[in-house]
């Protein structure tokens, strides 16, 4: 076989994404490719599926949240002679939520390596430490928002509020189920143990929690951060 | 053949999967460590970008949107464990698909919006129109 053949071959796309196994024989000698979920390899198990299937749905919801944050980028001038956001947003809480939501990240990334170990005690408090910086994150944006409102700031004040209430507040309601689906997670490793279905569950929750995060991470630099600064 | 097992599968593994590379406990934890330190840093700089006259003015929203893409890598990497390896092909690839739809739908309307703006009669001519 000439050398052009072989990366002809590398480019061929009926090859490209095979397991690591046809890799690892340099490319060359294809016989028969135990990866699954590759075609020819069969399907994948539950577990590949699940998860896969579960991300296909994260993936959507950030689809969803860029329609919101188009419609705020749009927007964010437009405040109709109302307050704008370097008059009304408060720095120290901004700074507040993005800690508890990046170190609950933190956690929940842990409370996945104890469910690697299959180490009960340090999954729970993984996950108990995870939801409080959640319900603590919770509290700081409910008062924000109760702050603005009684300042005469709210949602029906200006079009840039009433995208920045729509936004921040979507992302407020994930938390919320976020923190609801943790706590129900607890309570099911709790009483049921590490059963696959269960750890299917777990990574799914995973999943959930750190797409918050990195949907976090937009908001606070195209909400706050440019905000402040028109 | 069952599929009702918590097996790994040869060369092919989910999102948020710890197994891809095989680590051991301490080395989960270590990535994730340093993922939280990471991400830290990047939100650090963020933060800080607002306050400082290191970058010039009008180019501050351009270095946020480029902090936030760098900690959305470090998180899609450390916490959520997606790799290029050949093993991640469908999660990368779905991954790329939602990159384009955000990337389409976030620039599409604030470029046609801003076109519309720049295209709209100033408004205190409007004014003087209807008078």
């Amino acid at each position: 076989m000439s050398a052009t053949d072989t990366s002809l071959q590398a480019l061929d796309p009926y090859r490209v994404g095979r397991g690591r196994d046809w890799l690892s024989a340099g490319g060359v000698g294809i016989g028969h490719v135990d990866a699954t979920g590759h075609g020819e390899g069969g399907p994948a198990s539950k577990r590949v599926i699940v998860s896969f299937g579960f991300w296909i749905f994260i993936l959507s919801d950030i689809v969803m949240f860029s329609a919101f944050f188009a419609a705020h980028a749009v927007l964010q001038t437009a405040a109709a002679g109302g307050p704008s956001g370097r008059e009304l947003f408060n720095w120290w809480s901004i700074v507040l939520q993005t800690a508890c939501l990046l170190a609950s990240s933190f956690t929940c990334g842990l409370s996945a390596v104890a469910t690697e170990a299959r180490n009960q005690l340090w999954t729970q408090l993984a996950l108990l430490v995870t939801g409080v910086l959640g319900l603590a994150f919770l509290v700081l944006e409910v008062r924000d928002f109760t702050g603005m409102v009684m300042q005469g700031a709210g949602p029906q004040r200006s079009a840039f509020l009433s995208s920045l209430f729509a936004v921040v507040g979507l992302h407020g309601l994930h938390v919320s189920a976020g923190v609801l689906w943790l706590g129900t997670m607890m309570a099911q490793v709790f009483v049921k143990g590490f059963r696959p279905d269960i750890l299917r569950r777990l990574v799914c929750f995973n999943l959930f929690w750190h797409a918050l995060d990195i949907i976090w991470v937009a908001l606070f630099t195209i909400v706050y951060l440019i905000g402040l600064g028109r | 053949m069952s599929h009702e097992t918590d097996t790994r599968d040869p060369g092919d593994v989910g999102p948020g999967f710890m197994d891809a590379a095989g680590l051991t406990i301490r080395e989960g934890i270590v990535r994730c460590a340093v993922g939280f330190v990471l991400a830290s840093a990047l939100t650090a700089a963020s933060f800080s970008v607002l306050n400082t006259s290191l970058i010039w003015g009008p180019g501050i929203p351009v270095a946020l949107v480029v902090l936030a893409i760098a900690q959305i890598g470090v998180h899609l990497v450390f916490f959520l464990h997606i790799t290029t390896a050949p093993d991640n092909t469908n999660n990368v690839l779905a991954l790329a698909f939602g990159v384009l739809i955000v990337a389409l739908l976030i620039g599409g309307s604030l470029w046609i919006m801003d076109n519309l703006n720049q295209r709209m009669m100033p408004m205190h001519e409007i004014m003087q129109m209807q008078r």
